[in-house]
């Protein structure tokens, strides 16, 4: 029953059925969560008592660089995946996924610097979270460079998944070289996140914008994977036959 | 070739590999020049205090380290890729993993070792003192295999490509951020005389760490490239 399921999934062209028949499901639960996330995060959860209002950026900050993580440890899972086993389908989610995690990870760089502005005063500093999360879109930007330069779609997304292989190895090593290099050089007058448990009121808000990014990227990996497929599949019957009918 | 042993084959590699990059002297001085004339850049750039040089100049060694590794990645593969030879290496009998090794070890010793020599003519230019001269060639020794090592798995996963060079500092330079780190920090220690064991054990555990798994991933991104 699993192996049939797995090989099912394994054939781009059942696939492409699923992942259309999914894609509504994921964009709706998205909106629905977005904007109950939104409406507790911006209205009904308390205000900060230190940070004030500017807080509120939390509900997109917190979840973009989850999910900047998440997707590159799909990357990897995948890549692991279609190395070994050869299955073309997790080759397309590690090509699909690259360029939304590029864009989370982006947004999590650009939303975190719009609150250091009035929490540190500063646009950027060279906290520890902050250069891994610039390194980490340095990788991302890397693969689709790699991704883009190869022209055979299949060798390229070979090579693209060793290469997340390798990045998500060097991933905690990064990490936690950049929080040494920063906790002994950056000065103390900066103060930086202490980590208060947080109140209930705000964590809610901030695991429902979570899944509701995590169920965007769901909707967008799937669209992504799709449009990938028909472009490598362009000359095979069942492509043909579906543009066929779509043109009558 | 089959009743060639693997320590034989690895041997006559590095050996072919020496030869070779010994009859074009000329390459071979090419990184290290570019290490001296990148840190030169460096006092010119921020001005003559000395003050400020000694503060950048484990910072500015270790960064020129890295490019000048970096820029002679690209031929760690290239003529063999070129020739066809490495074709044959994937053809051959033994793993290729370690002959990858090999690989690495002689563009290394061609390529890496002569930042290690002219590293204290740099120091002292930088005025980074004998204290810390030990510390830094230490830090060269033990971490410029590492930018050999995952740098030739960059190399082989661009080595079929036309533009592959920018891409290829794309892909490598963020993973040489841990060494970078670790190396100047042991010498910035050093300089002010504490002890700089921990730094000095986390660049050998990378070099270990990367000796075992950078082969791997390199011998099958070649497999990809010339597939």
């Amino acid at each position: 029953m699993i192996i049939r399921f797995f090989h099912q999934m394994g054939s781009p062209r059942y696939f492409y059925g699923v992942a259309g028949k999914l894609i509504p499901w994921f964009m709706i639960s998205f909106l629905v969560t977005l904007v109950v996330g939104l409406y507790y995060g911006l209205f009904v959860a308390p205000t900060d008592y230190q940070q004030g209002e500017s807080y509120r950026i939390m509900y997109i900050h917190v979840p973009a660089a989850w999910m900047s993580m998440f997707i590159y440890v799909v990357m990897a899972v995948s890549g692991l995946i279609s190395l070994v086993w050869r299955i073309k389908m997790t080759e397309v989610v590690v090509i699909s996924s690259a360029t939304v995690g590029a864009w989370f990870t982006f947004l999590a760089l650009a939303t975190g610097s719009l609150w250091g502005k009035p929490m540190w005063g500063t646009w950027w500093v060279w906290d520890a979270r902050l250069t891994a999360e610039l390194l980490l879109l340095f990788l991302y930007l890397g693969i689709i460079a790699l991704h883009s330069a190869i022209e055979d779609k299949r060798v390229a997304a070979r090579a693209v998944s060793i290469l997340a292989l390798v990045g998500v190895v060097n991933i905690p090593i990064i990490h936690y070289s950049v929080e040494w290099w920063n906790t002994l050089h950056q000065p103390a007058s900066v103060t930086k996140f202490d980590k208060p448990s947080m109140d209930v009121s705000m964590l809610i808000p901030l695991l429902t914008m979570a899944i509701s990014f995590k169920l965007y990227y769901g909707a967008v990996v799937l669209m992504r994977a799709r449009a990938e497929i028909i472009e490598r599949e362009r000359n095979s019957r069942w492509v043909m036959e579906m543009v066929e009918q779509e043109a009558k | 070739m089959s009743t060639l042993s693997l320590t034989s084959a690895f041997s006559m590699l590095l050996k072919r590999d020496l030869v070779l990059a010994y009859r074009r002297r000329a390459e071979m001085v090419n990184p290290m020049l570019f290490f001296v004339l990148v840190t030169a850049m460096f006092p010119l750039g921020i001005g003559n205090d000395p003050k400020l040089i000694e503060a950048v100049g484990p910072g500015v060694i270790w960064v020129a380290a890295l490019l000048a590794a970096l820029l002679s990645l690209d031929s760690m593969f290239r003529s063999d890729f070129d020739d066809g030879s490495l074709e044959q290496f994937m053809l051959s009998a033994h793993p290729v993993s370690i002959l990858v090794l090999a690989k690495v070890l002689a563009h290394w010793l061609v390529t890496g070792l002569p930042l290690f020599i002219v590293a204290p003519l740099l120091a002292v230019l930088l005025n980074i003192p004998a204290s810390a001269i030990p510390t830094l060639m230490l830090t060269l020794v033990l971490g410029t295999p590492v930018l050999s090592l995952i740098g030739s798995v960059g190399v082989a996963l661009t080595v079929g490509l036309r533009r592959g060079g920018v891409i290829l500092s794309l892909l490598v330079l963020p993973l040489y951020v841990p060494v970078l780190i670790f190396a100047t920090d042991a010498v910035k220690t050093a300089i002010v005389g504490i002890p700089t064991t921990a730094q000095l054990s986390i660049l050998s555990a990378m070099l270990v760490g990367s000796l075992v798994l950078a082969p791997v991933a390199t011998a099958a991104s070649l497999r990809i490239s010339l597939s």
